[in-house]
């Protein structure tokens, strides 16, 4: 396949960036897109150009690292997939792709493609958590957990914090990230004791970072690569509503 | 150097007990004067920091990624052990003890798998104490399930992901230690050298992969949980970034480095599909459960299915070789992980491969017809969706094509009882030491031992050490001379990279270190092409040294610089363990010598001359290693031979 790309490159934090356009040849439809950016930067380090900074790591869809925004998509075309498992068949031969990084006033571009998701840490940081510190557990099964409950929990804890919910929002809120994390520990009867200090204090820093609000119109439930649902945000609004009732 | 591994009295079951009784402690207003340091954010990292932290010890923690969570403990698919026997199959602390040192082949170290087994409950209850989703029944308890390797039922889960679940559990115990200020946080900086002063371990240097800064960070302690080496092998199941720099900077500084050649390949790997492949991803073992496993009979039919002429559904029943069923009858397609993968890689070096000629077929078509394509999908839907995106072929119609892959490292920094390496202060937890699983793991043993190192057995262990270093005060490391002169080292090296201004980019030369390392260092290993590859790795060395190029600066995010600092060390490590493996003349887990095997093919241990640990002590790149060794003894497990026929 041969294609043109369209890459966002900016120097640093501060400067401001631009597209850049690159012809790129023979690349087999089997590669996955980071490998066709891997050869991309190859061919740029042969003509002396600085290679393209991105993000990744695992390349299997589970660390969350990679992070671009392609053809106007977050993770690019394709239902619940990661940019590291979109695969070039995917496009065709001629096309002509554009790759930005995630765009978000809460995550700074770093270079090129590479964003700052630090304020998900921070967000996490202020309560995202149960309060057990090693060695006081009680034995694994003395609380029964009924298995639809536990199996909704899994769907909530399944999200890897890659931000696609964030730069696909046309207000950047972190609602469906917040809401991942409360709704899954506010499931647990473990995560209960805290649920209410929990949803108040993440849902204070995310403001206090600078995310948007949401405004439900579902756009991060289409693009999250793990599928996770609004559901969790309805559960989000009921434990904060419940947080401001409750003294 | 003689070995001491420290191991406590008592019988097996009550070494861990008297160790603990008698070990010394920091009384809990001292520890809040220790300094400890943390290189690495998966479960062994993660783990240990935030259980130091809650004891009241000052943390510094380090990971590359953007955040800890992205360790690539995260990718762990299948599960993790324990002795609990939920099951009332006769589980117990002796057996899961048991089946680990049987299945590392009698090359582990007896009182530390113990420990492991010991401990193993301890991690299920924390982790649900975290509100990790472990898989339940419908009456609300823990479900478990088979991994290779065993008799009972013993594994725990999260659906795919128990690695992620596990991890993002760590991870939060962390956040907790972070936001109470007992754990200071560096993201996206790497370990470039350890600090030594006065023979102790008292810090490191790093470098912020944003800005290029370096950095001197003193503690009292250093911890390495940097993970395992796979990427020697270019490709591998593991990160893009897992490496061993850290560990082989300790290497260097005196850490001796035990077991190299141990190497696990796993059998069920998506197959390469060209030159542009940067990863490989695996298919859980679990699909060999249901999976039969068979490549043509015929070599003219392998050769059409090869060409496109035939699809694996036309060639009928009689004309297939299911060649692990043929040849081990009693286990079958349940074979341990190193046989399987001999097994593969052995047809398709006859010519019997399909694919590209590297694959062979795992089959669904007979558990689909006796169990409908529902339960199938039930068992096994999210890995048979992932297989069709990167394949695009829809396995419940066509054979999966696999192949094995590089995917986890046995061996280590030599680590003892306490998990301190031969540097004094220096401690290695997880996948970066060598301690438990001997030459082959088994399966959902990785993730119980990052915890159990992290949460159990070093949180503890470690003041034994503290404990004589009260009297040692902070150390300013900008004003230290071991810390500017540690400093200064890695700037030169840094420099050096950069004015080599050769013609090869850094990839170019690490992927042909990868098929040396395949070709001399895999699965099939002779004396002959072990000496070639250590030539050829020597070779490739002052290559790299001579002709790599590194573009761009070094004071901004520099992909390239970061990934020739990996590569130099791969390079060094590489040799190494060619050297180990030349050494180790036996097969053992997964160190397979072509020359010592029975007449059936199968592995040949020599028990009376390597029952023991080699662990290797740095002279120099490119010079002979020097060897040291722990003999191994057995008094709980009589050593037999592993039979799965």
């Amino acid at each position: 396949m041969d294609l043109t790309l369209k890459v966002w490159r900016q120097a640093d934090r501060k400067s401001k960036g631009n597209f850049e356009t690159y012809q790129i040849k023979d690349i087999s439809p089997d590669s996955s897109f980071l490998e066709m950016l891997d050869e991309l930067n190859e061919q740029l380090i042969r003509e002396g150009i600085e290679p393209v900074a991105f993000d990744h790591d695992c390349r299997e869809g589970i660390c969350g690292m990679c992070s671009l925004f392609i053809n106007g998509r977050a993770h690019g075309p394709g239902h619940e997939t990661t940019t590291c498992q979109l695969h070039m068949r995917k496009f065709k031969d001629g096309d002509t792709i554009v790759i930005e990084p995630w765009r978000a006033g809460a995550f700074p571009v770093i270079k090129d493609l590479v964003v700052d998701r630090g304020a998900f840490d921070k967000i996490l940081q202020a309560g995202g958590f149960i309060s057990v510190n090693t060695g006081n557990a009680q034995d694994a099964n003395a609380i029964p957990i009924k298995k639809f409950q536990s199996d909704e929990a899994m769907d909530a804890a399944a999200c890897i914090g890659c931000g696609a919910c964030v730069a696909t929002c046309k207000n950047s809120s972190a609602m469906l990230f917040v809401a991942s994390k409360v709704s899954h520990l506010a499931l647990l009867p473990q995560g209960k004791v805290e649920a209410v200090r929990r949803a108040k204090a993440m849902v204070a820093k995310m403001d206090e970072l600078g995310f948007g609000s949401c405004t439900n119109t579902g756009a991060c439930e289409v693009e999250c690569p793990k599928g996770i649902t609004l559901t969790h945000i309805a559960r989000l609004n009921r434990e904060f509503l419940s947080a401001n009732l409750k003294p | 150097m003689k070995l001491d591994g420290k191991i406590p009295a008592g019988t097996i079951a009550e070494k861990w007990s008297n160790y603990k009784a008698s070990q010394n402690l920091v009384n809990p207003a001292n520890k809040r004067k220790f300094d400890v340091i943390v290189v690495g954010t998966g479960l062994g990292g993660a783990s240990a920091a935030a259980s130091l932290a809650e004891l009241g010890f000052k943390v510094k923690i380090f990971c590359y990624q953007d955040t800890p969570r992205r360790a690539h403990s995260i990718a762990a698919q299948g599960g993790i052990n324990a002795a609990k026997n939920y099951q009332n199959d006769g589980d117990s602390i002796y057996r899961l003890f048991y089946d680990t040192v049987k299945g590392g082949d009698y090359r582990s170290r007896e009182a530390n798998v113990y420990r492991l087994a010991e401990v193993s409950n301890q991690i299920i209850d924390q982790c649900v104490a975290q509100g990790v989703p472990f898989a339940r029944d419908y009456g609300g308890y823990l479900a478990n399930r088979s991994f290779g390797g065993a008799l009972v039922s013993r594994t725990f889960y999260a659906r795919g992901q128990t690695g992620q679940q596990l991890l993002l559990g760590a991870y939060g115990a962390l956040n907790r230690q972070i936001a109470a200020g007992n754990v200071t946080l560096y993201t996206r900086t790497e370990m470039m050298d350890l600090v030594m002063v006065d023979g102790h371990a008292r810090g490191i240097v790093t470098r912020s992969l944003l800005d290029g800064k370096l950095d001197t960070h003193f503690g009292h302690a250093v911890v390495l949980a940097t993970g395992g080496y796979g990427n020697v092998y270019f490709l591998s199941t593991n990160a893009m970034g897992s490496n061993i720099s850290a560990a082989w900077r300790a290497h260097q500084k005196g850490a001796l480095f035990a077991n190299p050649a141990f190497v696990q390949i796993h059998p069920t790997c998506i197959p390469v599909h060209g030159t542009a492949q940067s990863k490989l991803t695996l298919m859980s073992e679990s699909l060999r459960n249901d999976g039969r496993i068979w490549v043509p009979k015929n070599k003219e039919d392998a050769e059409k299915i090869r060409a496109g002429k035939l699809k694996p559904v036309d060639i009928p029943e009689e004309n297939r070789d299911y060649y692990l069923e043929r040849r081990y009858p009693a286990f079958g397609n349940l074979v341990p992980r190193d046989v399987a993968s001999r097994a593969a890689k052995e047809r398709c070096d006859a010519g019997y491969g399909v694919g590209t000629g590297k694959a062979v077929y795992l089959d669904f078509q007979d558990a689909i017809k006796r169990l409908g394509k529902d339960v199938i999908e039930a068992r096994y839907g999210n890995l048979f969706q992932m297989y069709e995106k990167i394949v695009d072929h829809n396995p419940y119609e066509t054979p999966m094509m696999i192949y094995p892959a590089i995917h986890y490292t046995m061996g280590g920094l030599w680590v003892d009882y306490e998990l301190q390496t031969t540097i004094p202060g220096l401690f290695a937890i997880g996948e970066v030491n060598f301690s438990d699983h001997g030459a082959n793991r088994l399966g959902a043993s990785a993730l119980m031992q990052g915890l159990a190192d992290g949460y159990f057995v070093l949180p503890f262990t470690i003041q034994n050490y503290l404990a004589d270093q009260l009297s040692l005060k902070r150390m300013d490391p900008a004003e230290h001379p071991e810390f500017k002169t540690a400093l200064e080292q890695t700037r030169s090296r840094i420099d050096k990279l950069f004015k080599i201004k050769g013609t090869r980019s850094v990839d170019s030369i690490h992927k042909e270190l990868g098929h040396i390392m395949w070709d001399h260092v895999g699965m099939a290993r002779t004396k002959e092409n072990l000496e070639a590859g250590i030539e050829k790795i020597a070779k490739l060395r002052d290559e790299f040294w001579q002709n790599v190029h590194i573009p761009g600066r070094d004071d901004t995010i520099n992909l390239e610089l970061e990934k020739a600092n990996r590569l130099a060390d791969f390079l060094e490590l590489g040799e190494l363990m060619a050297r180990d493996a030349l050494h180790r003349e036996e097969s053992c887990g997964g160190h397979f010598r072509e020359e010592y095997k029975t007449e059936e093919g199968e592995a040949l241990r020599n028990d009376k001359d390597f029952m023991y640990v080699a662990a290797w002590g740095y002279k120099g790149a490119g010079k002979a290693p020097e060897l040291n060794k722990e003999p191994l003894s057995f008094e709980y497990i009589e050593v037999k031979t592993r039979n799965y026929k």
